[in-house]
């Protein structure tokens, strides 16, 4: 379980992170929604230790965050950055191979190379293997650095996934993939933390929702109290309607001004 | 929909361990280039002014060692061999093992490929110190010189290098919040900083002094004694043993530095380690056999583009092939123009560039 505390963290006097408290216990997918410069980012990185909270304290797995040593944590929790750029020619599977770093000393043996494996097949990469990664598509890559977070933890009970964006630069189907192996993976006992841009998958997906503005929590909660219109508009300045189509188990949040402001301008020029 | 989401679910044990997909292994790279190198040091043992045969060179060692009863052999050849031409090529395995695997570890830690030992002032710093030693030795360094001996210069090249290095790192922690970009910066600058003094004492010396310091700066490995090589061999088979046990680490900085804490690597303590291990190891070369360029920044690149760029071939493929590169350049600095001697800084830079260019051309061929 991680319980945050009310957290702040600042840079030179600009508050990016105010008193945020939430608790996530495994079997828990979170999601972490807000406008641009919201404060996720910076909340996910305190709550993978790369940044140190300025007050305010972050227990995790029953200990304080800050009292944990790398190698401890990095066998605890995985991390999937929003950013990945390599330019060396490291083959697909190295990369995956990286991480089971933290599990064994000289060389893997078998299970850590079936792990490695497993976790290519789960992200719909098995066939890249010996691809050079630099020359793999920014969705791939993805792929591959989101097979790399599986490999890491796959095999600790109740550890916990940090996904920044786990979709950048993904097709439609594998967004949805991804969401799907995040939700296996909390039935299977892990607990994931996702900062999420698209409030559909949100909404079909978390079992809770920490909706930021300005640095603070909005709201929090289930996807159904937090995903309002009227929250929504608060959060990014944009009407939605959230409509309940007969074909679909679940709500959907559609755009509700875009669409009308530029009928009204194709239709005043 | 949900119909191509699902996937069957696999017991783990039915998967294949698949390798990591790499023609070469790396005890595999790293027999064969211990073999070529050692092919190179009897080659070079064997070469120079005083031709030695490969079965004088058996009978010789042979001998040496009391496996043979009779010197089959001249005696000249045996004092050559013993005396002028192995400690040469020991000098020269260690000095290139240096610049090889010190290239390489900094490449990595800067996550720059055009990264070496010179950029955190490691041949600046030695360079500066030895030239104020040539400059200064007779009026002001008496006393050093007489208890150091031939090997003041020496000492004092290492100095500087240590004392650049822990500049530029102390700097960087000043200035900066000590990421390797801050790094990297503090080095240019106290590089430039360290080369106008450097051109002030040129400005300074005397005709003599200058030959003196121009030679120096081209690199030479022809003041090789068997107390040089004990001098430098601690240092370099120091960084050659430990840098391997930070190859992990160094693979994971390759995602990056928040993406290698994610996985357990202490930023602050590898940054230490790899400076101190290439210091230790640069600085006694640079110290004994003066600057050689090239060395540490193209070995790194050719070992990448034959085994991979897994730190576990790079950084010992780093040595040994920087000792290949090494040991076959002294070879032909000292036969090219003998009885006189090339300075070995312009044949490896002659020789490396267009090298270092085909790697290049050959990479971008490869990747379309």
């Amino acid at each position: 379980m991680i319980s945050v505390n009310q957290v702040s963290f600042s840079v030179k006097g600009r508050s990016l992170v105010e008193n945020i408290r939430f608790q996530a216990t495994t079997g828990e997918l979170w999601a972490i929604v807000g406008a641009n410069g919201a404060g996720k980012s910076t909340l996910m990185k305190l709550l993978t230790r790369e940044h140190t909270p300025d007050s305010g304290t972050i227990d995790f797995l029953g200990k304080d965050l800050k009292n944990y040593k790398l190698k401890e944590l990095a066998q605890l929790r995985a991390v999937l950055a929003q950013q990945n750029n390599i330019s060396l020619s490291f083959t697909v599977r190295e990369i995956v191979m990286m991480g089971r770093y933290p599990f064994y000393d000289a060389s893997p043996d078998k299970h850590d190379h079936r792990i490695a494996e497993l976790c290519l097949e789960k992200t719909g990469m098995a066939a890249f293997g010996n691809r050079l990664f630099p020359t793999l598509s920014g969705g791939e890559q993805q792929r591959v650095q989101l097979a790399r977070t599986l490999a890491q933890i796959w095999e600790v009970k109740g550890g916990y996934l940090f996904l920044d964006e786990p979709t950048t630069g993904m097709d439609l189907l594998h967004q949805y993939e991804t969401f799907q192996l995040a939700k296996e993976m909390t039935i299977k006992g892990f607990g994931v933390i996702a900062v999420v841009h698209d409030l559909n998958l949100a909404l079909q997906y978390a079992d809770k929702v920490l909706m930021m503005k300005d640095g603070k929590a909005l709201s929090a909660g289930t996807p159904e109290t937090v995903l309002t219109e009227g929250n929504i508009k608060d959060a990014f300045g944009l009407s939605v309607r959230i409509i309940q189509p007969e074909s679909t188990p679940f709500p959907v949040i559609v755009p509700d001004t875009a669409y009308k402001n530029n009928v009204e301008n194709i239709n005043s020029l | 929909m949900t119909e191509t989401i699902r996937k069957p679910y696999r017991d783990t044990n039915t998967i294949p361990a698949l390798k990591s997909g790499r023609k070469v292994s790396v005890t595999g790279a790293v027999f064969l280039l211990g073999f070529i190198l050692l092919g190179c040091v009897i080659f070079s043992a064997c070469t120079g002014a005083l031709p030695i045969s490969l079965t004088e060179l058996c009978q010789i060692v042979l001998f040496k060692s009391g496996f043979a009863e009779t010197a089959a052999f001249e005696e000249q050849k045996s004092l050559v061999f013993w005396i002028i031409r192995l400690p040469r090529v020991c000098l020269g395995v260690l000095v290139g093992a240096a610049l090889g695997i010190g290239g390489a570890s900094l490449q990595g830690l800067f996550r720059n490929p055009v990264a070496d030992s010179g950029l955190i002032g490691v041949t600046s710093g030695a360079s500066l110190f030895a030239i104020l030693m040539i400059l200064f030795n007779a009026r002001y360094f008496g006393i050093i010189s007489e208890t150091g001996g031939a090997y003041a210069l020496a000492l004092a090249a290492f100095t500087g290098a240590a004392f650049t290095t822990f500049l530029v790192y102390q700097l960087s922690r000043f200035t900066g919040e000590g990421n390797v970009t801050t790094m990297l910066l503090c080095g240019i600058a106290v590089n430039a900083f360290a080369g106008a003094i450097t051109g002030l004492m040129t400005y300074m010396a005397t005709d003599e002094q200058l030959r003196t310091i121009t030679f120096w700066n081209l690199g030479s490995l022809g003041g090789a004694t068997w107390t040089s090589v004990t001098a430098v061999a601690p240092f370099v088979l120091c960084t050659v043993f430990f840098m391997p046990y930070l190859s992990k680490a160094l693979n994971l900085l390759v995602l990056g530095e928040s993406q290698a804490a994610a996985l357990g690597v202490n930023m602050n303590t590898l940054k230490k380690q790899i400076v101190l291990l290439a210091t230790m190891g640069v600085g006694a070369s640079v110290a004994v056999a003066g600057g050689i360029g090239f060395v540490g920044l193209v070995v790194p690149h050719i070992i990448r583009s034959a085994f991979g760029p897994d730190h576990k071939i790079v950084l010992v493929g780093s040595a040994l092939g920087g000792a290949i590169v090494l040991t076959l350049a002294d070879t032909v600095s000292r036969t090219l123009v003998a009885p006189s001697e090339l300075p070995i800084g312009i044949l490896t830079a002659l020789l490396g560039t267009p090298f270092f260019l085909y790697i290049l051309w050959d990479q971008k061929r490869r990747r379309i």
